[in-house]
This record gives C-alpha cells, sequence and structure tokens, in this order.
C-alpha cells in the first residue's frame, strides 16, 4: 500500500526534479573533491556550502507550499520551525564540542559557565546523543505546529488572521530566545562547532557529506510531498484550499486535515534547519525574525505556490540573487527584494513554474483543440461531398 | 499649568507675609571683633533676630573660622587665604575688599559651643527667612534629617509661619524630631499620626528607625502606623503601573488607529503601516532641521507645524501606493500582505540611503519635558501629552467617520461596494481617500513617536506587530474596539513587567492575544451580520 502511496506521487516533473537533485548530490562533492583547484570544473568548498545553504532554503520553502499553496494556510511564522530545527542541531554541536570550549568544563556549553550555571538544564539532557537530537529536530517543531494549529484550525482562525497570530508567534520565540536566561545562548545563539559524529565540521569532506545530504533530503521532502498532494487526501486539501465551507459541509474534518498538513509542513521545516545549522556554523535567534519568515513566502511565490518544483527553484534563484546584490551593491538589494515582492504578486501570481505550466497547458489544449477541429472537418468533409 | 499657576498664588503670598524684625546687622557683626566667647553668642542670637538672609555667608564664615577683624579699625571680613596674604570679602555683600597681609588682620575665635550657637541661628535663619523657598528647603532638610535639637527651633517658626504648604512641612519635620525627644506619649501618639498622614517610603524610615527607643505602649501605634502608608504606597505603585499602562497604551492607539483604518475598516493588510509611522517621524526630523536653521525662535512650534506636514507626506504616499499597487489587489488580501510587505522594504531603503542608518536626533520642545508630581505618583510632560494626543486623534477621527460626508460614504463602501457604487460613490475614489487617510494618521502618529522613541529607518518595524495585535485584539472593523485594545494591552503589559521582566511579559501578552484569539477568533468587539462573512 505504502510502495502504491510513494509510487502515484512519480510523474514524469517530480522524477526528473528529483533525479537532478540525486545528481546533484553525487556531482557537486565530486567536483569539488576529485577535480584538481586548478581545473575549470572545481567547485571551491565555500562554495558547496554555500549551495548547501540554499537547498536548505529550498525545503523550508517547500515546507511552506505544501501549506500555503495546497492548503491556503499562509505561515508567516515557518522561520520558527526552521529555527527550532536548526537549534536542537545546534545544542547536539554543542554538546560535542566538550571541553574543547573556551573554559574547558566537560560538560557545560561556554556560555552557561559564562553565565555562572553549575549544572546543565533539564531541556539540554539527551542532546549528547546524535539519535535523540535528531528525534527533537522533528517532535519540537512538529509538537509546537500541533498545538498552535491544534487551537487555531478548531476555532476556525484563517486567513490574515492566521498569518498575523503565527508572525506573533514567531515574534515572541525570537524575544524569548534573545534571553540569556533561556538557556539557548541569548543573543549571540549557539556557535563554535567542533565535530559533528566525530567528523569535524570545517573538513571539506564532512562539507561535501552535509551538502548530500541536504540534497538528499529536499529529494525525500519533495517525494514526501508529492505523494500528499497526488493522494486522495491531496485532492481534499486542494478542496480545502478553494472552498473550505464546502469541504467542512461535505463531511470532511477540516480542522484535521489542516493540522496534519501543517504538522508534517513544520516537521520538514525542521529537518531544513538542522540541516542548514553545521552548514553555516551558526544558530541565532535571528533566524526568528518575522521578516525571515516572510521572505520565505516570497521565495515561494516566486518560483509558483501550488507546484511542487516551484519553490525550490524560486528560493535557489532569490537567494542566488540576495547573495550576488548583497555582495556586488548591498544598498540595492533591499530595492531588489521589495520590488521582487511587489512584481511578483501584481504581474506573476503564479510564480514562474506555475506561469510557465499554465501558459503549456494553455498551449497544448489549443493544439488539442485544433486537432479536433481538423478531426471534425475531415469528418465532415466526406459528407460534404456526398 | 495647574500646577503653575498655584505656585505663583503662593508666591505673592509669602511676599505678602509679614516681615521679621528688621535692624542694620552690619554693627551688629562689626561687635565681634572684641567680644569674648559669652558675649559672642549673644551677638549671635542677635544677628539671628534680625532675620536679614544676607548675614548667612557670615555666620557660615564664622564657623568655619574664616572671620577676620581689621586691627586697625575693627571692621570684621570674610577672608581666604591667597598666597601669603588673605584676600577680603565684605561680609554681608559680598564684594571683595582687596588682599592685607596676614599681620594685619585677627582672627576671631570659635569654639564648638559657639559653633553649635551658629548652627542654630542658621538653621533659625533659613527657617524664618523671609524667602519662602528657603525656609521650604530649611524644613525639607530638618525632615530629612531629626534632631531633638532642632524642635524648639521648629515650633517658634512654626508659631509665626502662615504658608500653607511651608507649614506642612515644618509640621511633618516637628512631628519627626519629636518622635526620639523626651516628650510625652500624648505628642508623640499625634506625631506618629502626623507622619503617617506625610506618608511615603522615608516616613516608613523615620517611624522604624524610632521603633527600639520610643515607648512600648507606643509600638502598635507605629506598627499600624507603617501598615498604613504600606498600604498606601502599593496603591500609588498600582495608580503609577496604571499610568504607565495607559501611557504605553496610547502609543499603542497612536500606532494602531491608522491600522484601524486601512485594516479594520478597509480590509487591507498594510504592512508598510510602520513605515507611514516612521515617514511622519522623519518628516518631523527634518521640519525641525529647517527650523534650526533658519528660524531657531519656532522650535516651540516645531510639532504643531510637522503635525499638518506630516499628514501631507505620508497621505500622499499612502495614496500613491493605493493607486500604484493595492487598487489591483482587492479581494486578495493575502497578496496585499506581500505587496506591502514589499513597500515597505523600499521605503525602509529609501529612507537609509537618504537620512543614512543611524538616528536621527529630534528635539522635545520645552513644553513636552520635565515631569510633575502627582500625589504619589511621577508623570512626565511627554507622555501627558502623548496621551491627550492619541485621544484627541481618536476622537477626531471618529467623528469623522460618524459625522461627516466622507465617513458616511466610506462606511457605506465598506458595508456595501456595490450598493453604494449604485447611489452614486465613487468607490475607487473613497477606497483612494481611506486608505489615504490611514496612512496620514499614521503620519500624525510618528510626529508623536518621534518624541519618545529613536529615529531610524527601522521605528516602523517595531510597531507593526503590537499595532495588529491591538486591531485584531480589539475587533477588526471597530474604532472603539481598537481604544479598549490598546489601553488594555498597555496595562496588561506593565502589570505583568514587575514580576516577570520587561521581555517575557511581552511574550506573556503575545501568547495571551493569541489564546485569546482562538477564543474570540473576531476580537473583543466583533462586527455582527453579514459583513463577517465577506
Amino acid at each position: 500500500m505504502i510502495t502504491g502511496f510513494v509510487l502515484r506521487a512519480l510523474d514524469g516533473k517530480i522524477v526528473v526534479a528529483i533525479g537532478i537533485l540525486l545528481a546533484i548530490a553525487v556531482l557537486v562533492p565530486a567536483l569539488n573533491l576529485l577535480v584538481p583547484a586548478g581545473s575549470a570544473f572545481h567547485i571551491p568548498t565555500y562554495a558547496v556550502s554555500l549551495f548547501g545553504k540554499y537547498l536548505c532554503y529550498a525545503l523550508l520553502a517547500l515546507a511552506l507550499d505544501l501549506v500555503w499553496g495546497y492548503c491556503g494556510i499562509l505561515s508567516l511564522g515557518h522561520g520558527a520551525f526552521f529555527a527550532l530545527g536548526g537549534y536542537a542541531m545546534g545544542m547536539y554541536l554543542m554538546r560535542q564540542i566538550g571541553s574543547r570550549g573556551v573554559y574547558g568544563d566537560p560538560v557545560l556549553p561556554d556560555f552557561m559557565v559564562f553565565l555562572n550555571w553549575k549544572e546543565l538544564p533539564w531541556f539540554w539532557y539527551g542532546f549528547d546523543m546524535f539519535p535523540f537530537a535528531m528525534l527533537m529536530v522533528l517532535v519540537v517543531p512538529g509538537l509546537l505546529a500541533f498545538l498552535f494549529g491544534w487551537f487555531a484550525f478548531r476555532s476556525r482562525v484563517n486567513g490574515v488572521y492566521l498569518s498575523i497570530i503565527t508572525q506573533a508567534m514567531t515574534y515572541a520565540l525570537m524575544l524569548a530566545f534573545f534571553r540569556n536566561d533561556m538557556g539557548f545562548g541569548g543573543n549571540n545563539g549557539l556557535t563554535d562547532y567542533k565535530d559533528i559524529l566525530g567528523f569535524s565540521v570545517q573538513a571539506p569532506g564532512t562539507r561535501n557529506v552535509l551538502f548530500a545530504m541536504s540534497a538528499i533530503m529536499l529529494a525525500l521532502c519533495l517525494l514526501i510531498a508529492s505523494a500528499i498532494v497526488r493522494s486522495k487526501f491531496g485532492k481534499v486539501l486542494v478542496g480545502v484550499r478553494d472552498a473550505e465551507s464546502r469541504v467542512r459541509f461535505l463531511g470532511f474534518r477540516v480542522e484535521n486535515i489542516k493540522l496534519f498538513t501543517f504538522v508534517v509542513s513544520a516537521m520538514m521545516a525542521g529537518i531544513a534547519g538542522a540541516l542548514f545549522v553545521p552548514q553555516v556554523g551558526i544558530i541565532n535567534p535571528g533566524e526568528f525574525a518575522p521578516a525571515n519568515s516572510i521572505e520565505v513566502v516570497v521565495w515561494t511565490a516566486v518560483g509558483g505556490r501550488g507546484t511542487l518544483i516551484g519553490p525550490i527553484i524560486g528560493a535557489v534563484l532569490v537567494n542566488a540573487g540576495k547573495s550576488f546584490f548583497t555582495g556586488a551593491f548591498p544598498e540595492f538589494w533591499l530595492y531588489a527584494l521589495g520590488g521582487l515582492f511587489i512584481a511578483v504578486t501584481l504581474f506573476l501570481p503564479k510564480g514562474i513554474v506555475g506561469t510557465i505550466q499554465h501558459g503549456w497547458h494553455a498551449r497544448t489544449e489549443r493544439k488539442a483543440a485544433a486537432e479536433r477541429e481538423k478531426g471534425e472537418d475531415a469528418d465532415m468533409m466526406p459528407q460534404a461531398a456526398e | 499649568m495647574r500646577i503653575r499657576f498655584v505656585s505663583l498664588i503662593f508666591l505673592i503670598l509669602s511676599f505678602a507675609a509679614p516681615c521679621l524684625a528688621q535692624s542694620d546687622p552690619k554693627p551688629l557683626i562689626n561687635q565681634l571683633a572684641n567680644a569674648n566667647f559669652k558675649q559672642a553668642e549673644d551677638i549671635i542670637g542677635q544677628i539671628a533676630a534680625t532675620g536679614d538672609a544676607r548675614v548667612v555667608p557670615a555666620l557660615e564664615a564664622f564657623a568655619e573660622g574664616d572671620l577676620y577683624a581689621r586691627k586697625a579699625d575693627d571692621v570684621v571680613f570674610i577672608t581666604t587665604a591667597s598666597g601669603s596674604k588673605l584676600a577680603l570679602v565684605d561680609p554681608l555683600t559680598g564684594e571683595s575688599a582687596g588682599e592685607v597681609a596676614k599681620g594685619a588682620m585677627t582672627k576671631i575665635k570659635v569654639n564648638n559651643n559657639l559653633r553649635r550657637a551658629i548652627r542654630d541661628a542658621l538653621g533659625a535663619l533659613t527657617l524664618m527667612s523671609p524667602d519662602r523657598n528657603a525656609r521650604l528647603q530649611a524644613a525639607n532638610t530638618m525632615l530629612a534629617a531629626p534632631s531633638e535639637d532642632n524642635l524648639e527651633l521648629i515650633e517658634t517658626a512654626l508659631a509665626r509661619e502662615t504658608d500653607g504648604e511651608v507649614r506642612a512641612r515644618m509640621e511633618e519635620a516637628r512631628a519627626v524630631s519629636l518622635l526620639t525627644s523626651g516628650r510625652s506619649i500624648e505628642e508623640k501618639r499625634e506625631a506618629i499620626e502626623r507622619i503617617r498622614n506625610y506618608g511615603g517610603r522615608d516616613a516608613i524610615g523615620v517611624l522604624r528607625g524610632a521603633y527600639g527607643s520610643i515607648d512600648a505602649s507606643l509600638q502598635p501605634d507605629i506598627d499600624k502606623a507603617i501598615g498604613a502608608i504600606e498600604s498606601e504606597i502599593a496603591l500609588w505603585d498600582m495608580a503609577q503601573n496604571v499610568w504607565y499602562g495607559l501611557s504605553l497604551g496610547s502609543v499603542l492607539l497612536l500606532a494602531a488607529i491608522g491600522l484601524a483604518i486601512t485594516f479594520g475598516v478597509m480590509g487591507i493588510i498594510n504592512m508598510a503601516h510602520g513605515e507611514m509611522v516612521m515617514l511622519g517621524a522623519y518628516s518631523t526630523f527634518v521640519v525641525q532641521d529647517i527650523i534650526r536653521s533658519s528660524a531657531p525662535q519656532l522650535f516651540d512650534w516645531s510639532l504643531a507645524i510637522a503635525l499638518p506636514v506630516a499628514f501631507l507626506v505620508t497621505a500622499a504616499v499612502g495614496l500613491a501606493i493605493e493607486r500604484g499597487v493595492i487598487r489591483f489587489l482587492y479581494g486578495r488580501p493575502l497578496e496585499t500582505l506581500l505587496a506591502t510587505w514589499g513597500i515597505s522594504l523600499i521605503l525602509q531603503q529609501a529612507i537609509r540611503s537618504i537620512f543614512g542608518p543611524t538616528n536621527q536626533e529630534v528635539g522635545n520642545p520645552s513644553w513636552m519635558s520635565g515631569s510633575f508630581a502627582l500625589g504619589g505618583m511621577n508623570v512626565t510632560w511627554n507622555r501627558m501629552w502623548i496621551i491627550i494626543f492619541s485621544l484627541s486623534i481618536f476622537f477626531a477621527l471618529l467623528v469623522l467617520m460618524k459625522k461627516s460626508s466622507f465617513g458616511l460614504q466610506m462606511r457605506a463602501v465598506t458595508q456595501n461596494r456595490r450598493m453604494a457604487s449604485s447611489m452614486g460613490i465613487r468607490t475607487p475614489w473613497v477606497d483612494a481617500f481611506t486608505f489615504a487617510l490611514g496612512s496620514g494618521i499614521a503620519g500624525i502618529a510618528g510626529v508623536a513617536l518621534s518624541q519618545i522613541d529613536n529615529v531610524s529607518p527601522n521605528l516602523g518595524q517595531s510597531y507593526i506587530i503590537d499595532s495588529f495585535m491591538v486591531v485584531v485584539f480589539g475587533g477588526v472593523g471597530n474604532l472603539w474596539g481598537t481604544l479598549v485594545g490598546a489601553m488594555s494591552l498597555g496595562v496588561l503589559n506593565k502589570f505583568l513587567e514587575p514580576w516577570a521582566g520587561a521581555v517575557l511579559g511581552k511574550i506573556l501578552v503575545l501568547v495571551l492575544i493569541i489564546l485569546f484569539i482562538q477564543k474570540r477568533p473576531r476580537g473583543l468587539f466583533a462586527l455582527k451580520g453579514r459583513a463577517v462573512e465577506a
């Protein structure tokens, strides 16, 4: 049954996309490690991490697209799930530092020694174990999404109101994580990682593996998302997006459908955050900033919401543009981003992929109509001749 | 204003107060040249009896041993050492009288007994000085440092005091001094009562200090008095918190009130609202800058000039945004949200490019600086004015909405666009000007907020989430809801702050709002009827 569920997910475009992602997962590390540094095909290590970062953002955009593009929930707080996943990973990495920190405490991370804490807070227990930390990467964002969604969807908070309270949620979390007393490093966040599963996070090999993992996780999440939206459940999901009341009156439990999607999406965002942190080397409360979450929305909108490949393309394109502009014309970037927001909403409401798809559909349909017409003409001819 | 008026009256009264015994103190001071200790003490008493405040420097110099008599003619001077010579100063007028060699002068000797006499005389002089402020200050000094020695002095002064406030302060000083003296229990009981009425943290300190040494039968009285004062202080603290809360609430109201129009009435999610506030603040900065360089005498009027400027600037920007972007997005609120967010980024960056990323200096006009005390509360003028200002804007807007024809059209378009259009209302025109009005009010809010917040390109960002919270909490489409929402959030925030800390308090408020919206998705004062499902 599950294979059937997954197989149904595989239409042509998704297969191609997954194939490309897996190919990148092999190719980029190969070009980095095997091709000598002087060659034109060599990819420098910093670029591997940069591309890895884009892939994490792409996964985050995919997660948002699942709730926004298919379920109609515009979450302005997805950055919070991303950051929580990142913090879970960051806590694991902090525990791995051990006695190599500045203060050399075998258990406590540096900032706790600095704050004169005597023992590890209870919520840091277990994060020295990789499997537990990975579980938390899924559980913490998932649990927050569950609690939040359980309250919000049950009382039918939707549309703009939901967007605003998700924004309030991430804002509140940002304020909370800025506090030193929270036990997450306050303003500075968690940084100065040494190694992950025994491998140095700085080593080119580890960076390539992290990159490959990002590409593979993105492919996997794409597969899951595709399976969800192409199943019967996915049809109902689109129904919720387009005519919520009608779906409710047909007897579906809309709040449960929304809740499930929201939680899955939050977990994907958590994975993205967890992959993001070791590649960037820091997680701090700035990741919770409401502006970040809104930026994710524009990636999705640029690529095309309601298509699974669109947000991936959008995230990579916008972030590549950001890297270029902030390097070349730092003054100009916010104008460009702001203009992008306006232009996409006004002129490209379906996004890049959506517009292309639409054009494609229109063309094939025109062709088909022309064919039909021709056929009809052909049928008519003999009659006329008769 | 009222406080100033009242103090003016007091000032006039104190000039009219009966003058104290007058005689020229100059010969009295000169008599000190040849007096022995006993005679000197009498002379000090006589000098004090003149009630002339000019003698204070002479008496102080005497206590310090800086009073010298010139050997040649026995004239007394205040001196300061100047190398090997002495610089002479007239004891009454303070005029310089040249320098002489040390040998030409005799020091007027002083002992501890005389010093005490001088201190009493000084106290009496200031307590009985014709200058009201000097008397008040003297009473305050004695209040701060209670001593049995002062008691008789205060009582003498009290007998001739007519000024109400000074009298009250002297009574308090007397009570405080009496507590540690050897007076009767009855008098002490009265004193405790008086101190209790005087109130404040100092009073608790005085009562606690006297607790050990006082007669045991009075201890329950002191306990009772301390309890009463403490509950009074708690009450004032509460009032102060409410005041802070209202002040924060009025800031929230200012920030949210424009949004109540654009979001609440029109249903437009304007994420660039905060930037409208920022533009208003920068308009104030520019206006003040021009005034500083070309007409500094107008500085106290700068805010009044900035108000229409800010309104026009932000209303024009709002009009451009509505015509250029938002009108294509009606009926698609989430898209509006994204487009206006883009606008806010552009506006922020534009301001940053023009004025730079740093905070700009916006000055407070003189009538907005300072503070006054109201009972146990401290009220700053700028907060006071902002509360008044935000309420007046609120009510002006309410009148505009309910009484003007523009308001009528606005409400008609909101309630039923097609019907309004059929009745001949130009709905696009109404949309545009409603949005411009909301933006303009945000600009006015910016003028006020420039007085209490940093004027930087990020000014708007810090208000946008709070403003949305206020509007959503209060109930969309209802101006009264915005008022109640802003004030209750402000007060709630300030009451959470003392035990949760500022940041945690804010987080708690956000969480409470999120929970509240679950319970009442349409806010405190929800619109009823068909409009809800639109």
